[in-house]
């Protein structure tokens, strides 16, 4: 057994102050463990969110030693130890308390966009058919588990706060899945030009770098967004990339 | 006086998981007020965290299959204590709850047509588990989701309703705390829905997020609502084991269902030493024959690792108990076996298996395309619940329904892995419809201020007692070792009565357990609210499980270590008698109708 520290941002409406806690620490914990074992140690009041403890819920995003991370899958193992870790709550949004931040307006951007409309159904029983190959680009969108960590890290809401403007790197991989639905009929491209804000993203790629689904953020969903919105509207950005493009 | 705000509304659906949501839906659809409470945020709750997939007689995969044959595989699985109406409209509606989904916008894996494709699971005849990759629960919860925000009901997330309250004998609504500043919010409505769930948080090693803590369960019995065979449990058979941190965390049968075999430390293939008469004549009792089965033959049998999780469950600790388990005090699970069988095995088992790839690569330094999984049994699913009327889903208390995990009758003694999430979209659209309907049909019931200043005090005691009382973290883990000492797995007398006792001890304790700081987002205060539904689960159980003086499915009594068809005649119903103590009856079995009966038997042979 050996010990370690972890210094954990606490207060409440964004008024922090790093605190440190020495614990033991066993083999294979992960970060969440550490706040837990904090939590039943004394700081019974550590503010936190988790579900599945397995990455697979979107709960517990965190900034560790810096970097936006799901803090259950965040081995102990993986980080230098002999310098104190720092858990730091999302920067991004509103700060509740401690390590827990408002995400509501990551859901309220959500629901502006259009929701899915399918075509007439292919069979007489209401179903449709639809070949693997056909749904595999949208089994990537959809294996989103909502941790907004795109969201944290994506210049335009973190640093310049346009959260009513943009709806972010997460909800651009929503609009991407139902726009590109085998089945769906619903044209959201106005939306992402005018009221949804897809412009302001430069196509830095750091929401790609920190999804824990690996999910290819903009080469998948936001660059081909884009180009339907080019394909209707001008967006300078794309046509930049578009110059650069190597030609398949 | 502690001040709260109040809400009015028509139907109130407490818990957002697939039953919540899909009772959400259907209610609004009616045109009702409807207000959606949760625990965490929306699209959080454990239905996002169902891997294997969803049951439902489609027979896009296996054109034999049909309702009655699920039917007839649910009443097997749960040993004949089912409710058998409702095992009968989950296994008709299940199939045009599937293409709902699809409808609003569900992608799931397809067969080479085209179709819905389906796996293979426990206990099921045929390949019958709708699912995407290993991560179904995430397309469902999703989908409902990103369905139910434009449906016109209210959500209130991060709400954690602590009470209900009464009118008479009739629910007149729920007293709830917001988790980011603790404020209390008076849910006034005329129907309300219980879909919170299961109570695995009772036990240490579960596969269970916080959430599971049985609030519903202990709602609906304060409220005097019946509750039905609380004495099964589903221990999961592979659950991870190391490191220590995932202990518990699910490993989906999905990876048996995919041609995943378990063995001991000898390296034997220990469940075809064990088949059960019940499923023998469709169980294989060699590897060959269990391979063909895999791939889809439909002449071959199952192989035994897909028999009930019950059974698998108590072969594991066998082989444990008997010193021929893993290092880590589980067995193996090797799906990278079938490289001797396919050419593409690794390619194969990431695409199928993709987060149980990731999980284990992750957590524990595996890398299953090579390597074994170390697995054992885990508290998972919690067979009884609130007893409900199988066609409204509502319970004994009037204008009181409960849909999803939390209610208890269809899956008797033992559930059918994939029969919940089909179970969830089934009742809790007939939840959303009747409680609407008996919404309609019935005024505003009134509230009693006194109730609900009883119950704001009783909220905040903790906070009276402060730094002097006992960290509520260190009962909850204290209840957690008790229960899964004294009412795991396997079951005595002994240990069951010593369960009681400890349990007495630690009503006391929680009665004086003390939080620090205020009520912003604060989960000392939040865990000790929860002792009250956990410790009234507890008891349930154990006081169920005493009772059953017999094995069957999930709860497996080492002093009658066999079952008994006398047994077979009842099931448990625990209520709260009007004195307050827990009362616990045999209630006899209605008789099954005759055409089911006759698709049981004809499924027997
Ligand atoms: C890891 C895992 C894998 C699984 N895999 C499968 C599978 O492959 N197939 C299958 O069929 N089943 C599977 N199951 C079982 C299935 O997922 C659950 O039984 C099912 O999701 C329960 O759904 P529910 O809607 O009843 O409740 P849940 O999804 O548990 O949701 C409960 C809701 O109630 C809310 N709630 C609880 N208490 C309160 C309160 N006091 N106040 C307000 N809100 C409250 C919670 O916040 C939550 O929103 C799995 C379960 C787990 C844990
Ligand atoms: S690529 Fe676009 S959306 Fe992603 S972080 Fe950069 S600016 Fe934000
Ligand atoms: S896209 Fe990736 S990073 Fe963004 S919310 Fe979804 S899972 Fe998280
Ligand atoms: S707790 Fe679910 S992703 Fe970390």
């Amino acid at each position: 057994m050996s010990k370690a520290t972890f210094r954990i941002s606490r207060g409440s409406g964004g008024d922090l102050t790093p605190e440190d806690y020495e614990i033991e620490i066993g083999e294979g914990m992960v970060v969440l463990d550490a706040v837990h074992q904090i939590q039943s140690e004394g700081a019974s009041d550590l503010a936190v969110r988790w579900n599945c403890k397995a990455g697979k819920c979107g709960s517990c995003s965190a900034e560790v030693n810096g970097m936006p991370r799901l803090m259950c899958m965040t081995r102990l193992e993986d980080l230098d130890l002999s310098q104190p870790v720092t858990i730091e709550p999302m920067h991004a949004f509103p700060h509740v308390r401690d390590l827990v931040t408002d995400v509501s307006s990551n859901y309220r951007a959500k629901k502006s966009i259009k929701p899915f409309k399918p075509r007439k159904p292919d069979n007489a029983d209401g179903t449709w058919n639809m070949k693997q190959e056909d749904v595999e680009r949208v089994q990537e969108f959809r294996k989103c588990i909502e941790c907004f960590l795109c969201q944290d890290v994506c210049h335009v809401l973190r640093d310049h706060h346009k959260h009513e403007e943009f709806i972010g790197p997460r909800n651009f991989v929503y609009s991407a899945a139902l726009e590109m639905h085998p089945l769906d009929t619903e044209d959201r491209v106005g939306d992402l030009k005018k009221d949804q804000g897809i412009g302001y993203c430069n196509i830095t790629k750091c929401c790609t770098v920190v999804c824990p689904e690996n999910i290819k953020i903009t080469d998948n969903a936001i660059i081909p967004l884009k180009e339907r919105v080019v394909d209707e509207f001008y967006d300078p950005f794309t046509k930049l990339f578009r110059m650069f493009k190597p030609k398949k | 006086m502690n001040g709260y705000t109040t809400h009015e509304f028509d139907v109130l659906v407490i818990g957002a998981g697939g039953a919540g949501l899909r009772a959400a839906i259907e209610a609004s659809g009616t045109g009702a007020k409807v207000a959606l409470i949760c625990k965490s945020l929306l699209g959080k709750a454990h239905t996002v965290m169902a891997e294997g997939g969803m049951a439902a007689a489609m027979g896009t995969a296996d054109d034999r299959d049909s309702w009655s044959t699920h039917f007839a595989d649910t009443m097997r699985g749960g040993m004949y204590l089912n409710n058998s109406r409702m095992a009968e409209l989950h296994a008709k509606e299940a199939a045009d709850r599937v293409n709902e989904l699809e409808a609003w916008g569900a992608v799931f894996d397809r067969t080479p047509e085209g179709r819905i494709n389906q796996r293979n699971f426990g206990g099921h005849k045929y390949r019958r588990l709708a699912h995407v990759g290993d991560r179904t629960g995430l397309e469902m919860i999703r989908t409902l989701q990103d369905h139910g925000i434009h449906q016109g009901f209210e959500v209130f997330m991060e709400y954690t309703v602590v009470d209900l309250l009464m009118d008479g004998g009739r629910v007149a609504g729920a007293f709830a705390y917001e988790r980011n500043h603790g404020t209390f919010h008076l849910f006034r409505a005329k129907a309300v829905i219980l879909a919170t769930g299961g109570l695995g948080r009772c036990y240490k090693v579960t596969s269970n997020s916080w959430e599971g803590t049985g609030d519903g369960h202990a709602l609906a019995y304060h409220a005097g609502a019946e509750m039905r065979d609380m004495e099964f449990l589903q221990f999961h058979p592979t659950g991870m084991v190391w490191p220590p941190s995932v202990r518990g965390i699910l490993v989906t049968e999905g990876v048996r269902g995919e041609g995943g075999i378990l063995q001991n430390s000898e390296g034997r293939r220990f469940m075809f030493d064990d088949i059960p008469d019940a499923y023998s004549h469709q169980t294989s009792d060699n590897e060959e024959e269990g391979w063909r089965y895999i791939t889809g033959d439909k002449e071959a049998r199952r192989p035994p690792e897909l028999l009930t999780r019950d059974h698998v469950a108590r072969c594991i600790i066998r082989e444990i108990k008997e010193g021929r388990g893993s290092p880590h005090g589980g067995v193996f699970l090797n799906i990278h076996w079938i490289k001797e069988n396919l050419k593409d095995a690794e390619a194969h088992i990431k695409k199928k298996l993709p987060s149980m790839y990731h999980q284990f690569k992750e957590l524990a330094g595996v890398d299953i395309t090579k390597e074994s999984m170390e697995v054992g049994p885990t508290t998972h699913y919690v067979m009884g619940g609130i007893k409900v009327d199988a066609d409204t889903q509502m319970s004994t208390v009037p204008g009181l329904f409960a849909a999803g995990e939390c209610a208890g009758g269809l899956h008797g003694a033992n559930r059918l892995g994939g029969n919940s999430l089909s179970d969830l979209v089934v009742f809790g659209k007939r939840a959303g419809q009747y409680a609407a309907e008996y919404a309609s049909g019935h005024d505003m019931p009134t509230v009693d201020e006194g109730q609900v200043q009883d119950i704001a005090k009783e909220t905040l005691a903790p906070f009276e007692r402060g730094d002097t009382g006992e960290n509520p973290f260190q009962i909850q883990h204290a209840l957690q070792d008790m229960m899964q000492a004294k009412a795991g797995i396997v079951r005595t007398h002994v240990e069951m009565t010593e369960g009681l006792e400890e349990l007495q001890k630690l009503k006391a304790r929680a009665a004086e357990c003390g939080v620090q700081s205020n009520r912003d987002f604060n989960p000392g205060w939040n865990t000790a609210l929860d002792l009250k539904p956990l410790l009234a689960c507890s008891e349930m159980i154990l006081m169920s499980a005493i009772n059953r003086k017999e094995s069957r499915g999930g709860h497996y009594h080492d002093d009658y270590p066999e079952k008994c068809p006398e047994h077979a005649k009842w099931n448990t119903i625990i209520h709260k008698s009007a004195d307050g103590t827990m009362t616990r009856t045999e209630a006899e079995i209605p008789a099954v109708r005759s055409d089911l009966q006759e698709i049981i038997e004809e499924n027997q042979r």
